[in-house]
């Protein structure tokens, strides 16, 4: 990384993500039917929404897109983002457990009426399966490169599982603003899932030296 | 007056139906017997009270949930019978009793019960319906509004005999 200095592009990039990520909770704010749901069942809701916004900056992070972080900081953050999208995966799927449990266990079983919830249920295994591996990846001794022919695949899982489970369910979020954060996440992950395999082949990859 | 025309083409086409119909007959052998009951919808039993009490309106109304209740097979109407309805509303959610009740089917099986607006619930907005009084074998439904706006909601029963 260059030494740091103020250039409007930069921030740019930042108010930009901020407000990718932002826009969609701020408008599902205002959703009317907040006023027919209950605080667990709105926790839920907003679980899910930040979830979605997380799955955003991961590849944004892990690209070294985000300007003012270095590549060690981005991959340190990286992590931490993983482990806040564990958290609210689970705090979006056991508040609308306690709101109904029957809809919620119809969908961990696959036996859900709804064709978005298997896509749901799907991601939240393949971000349970890479959080567990990123847990051990020190003790199994994993080489870069194994952990990426595992981490990729799941993350292509964990993003087209969480766009479509999202693109489909009518709740809080706001039809424009979803739309937009959903496209950006398929976007960035595509580019920075090849940009990365272009480094590689170019050998000048950060990947290896971790 | 009405002229029939006995054409290449209508022939054509009668005959094709005649075919169709004979071939799916002997593929779907139910088909024989008539009307086929109405099998019972994925999350249909979600949230259901058993004896849901019959009522003029749930709660404030605005919202008409309709249907029908008929017999498998030679598809009679079903007069008398006790359909029960539950939903998330804008007065309470599918766990509520208040969100519960239950209507009687008249003489042409038909039933029609007022109730408050439906809205998303786990996605989708959708009610839920049972016939669960035993002189037919249980049948829970789950219909989906093709809009959250929509004011009416629409499901229909084919019971079988238990």
């Amino acid at each position: 990384m260059p030494t740091q200095r103020w250039r409007p592009a930069r921030a740019l990039i930042w108010v930009a993500l901020a407000a990718a990520v932002g826009g969609p909770i701020a408008a599902a704010a205002f959703s009317p039917q907040l006023q027919w749901r209950g605080p667990i069942y709105i926790l839920a809701g907003f679980a899910g929404i930040v979830a979605l916004g997380l799955v955003l900056v991961q590849p944004l992070l892990i690209g070294g897109y985000l300007p003012g972080l270095s590549a060690y900081r981005g991959r340190r953050a990286h992590r931490w983002i993983g482990g806040a999208l564990v958290v609210a995966v689970a705090i979006h799927v056991g508040g609308l457990w306690i709101t109904s449990p029957p809809d919620m266990i119809d969908a961990l079983l696959f036996a859900s009426p709804t064709l978005f919830s298997p896509f749901g249920v799907i991601a939240m295994w393949a971000i349970f399966a890479v959080a567990t591996m990123a847990a051990l990846r020190r003790r199994w001794g994993l080489r870069a490169r194994t952990w990426r022919i595992v981490h990729m695949p799941l993350a292509i899982v964990i993003v087209a599982g969480g766009v479509v489970h999202a693109v489909l369910i009518e709740g809080t979020m706001e039809t424009v603003s979803k739309a937009a954060l959903c496209v950006l996440v398929v976007v960035a992950t595509v580019a920075v899932m090849a940009d990365l395999r272009a480094r590689r082949k170019r050998g000048t990859s950060r990947e290896e030296t971790m | 007056m009405t002229t029939v025309l006995i054409n290449r083409r209508n022939l054509l086409a009668a005959g094709g139906a005649v075919l169709a119909s004979e071939v799916s007959g002997l593929l779907l052998p139910a088909r024989a017997e008539g009307l086929a009951p109405t099998p019972s919808m994925r999350g249909g039993t979600n949230n259901y009270q058993k004896g849901a009490p019959i009522v003029e309106r749930i709660g404030k109304g605005g919202f008409w949930m309709s249907g029908t209740v008929r017999r498998a097979g030679d598809g009679a109407p079903l007069a008398g019978q006790r359909v029960q309805i539950w939903a998330h509303t804008v007065e309470g959610r599918e766990s509520d009793p208040q969100s519960h009740g239950a209507t009687l089917t008249d003489k042409n099986g038909a039933f029609r019960l007022e109730m408050p607006q439906i809205i998303p619930i786990f996605g989708q907005p959708h009610g839920h319906l049972a016939y669960d009084s035993g002189e037919f074998k249980s049948v829970f439904l789950r219909p989906v509004m093709r809009s959250a706006k929509d004011t009416a909601l629409e499901a229909h029963f084919v019971l079988q005999p238990a």
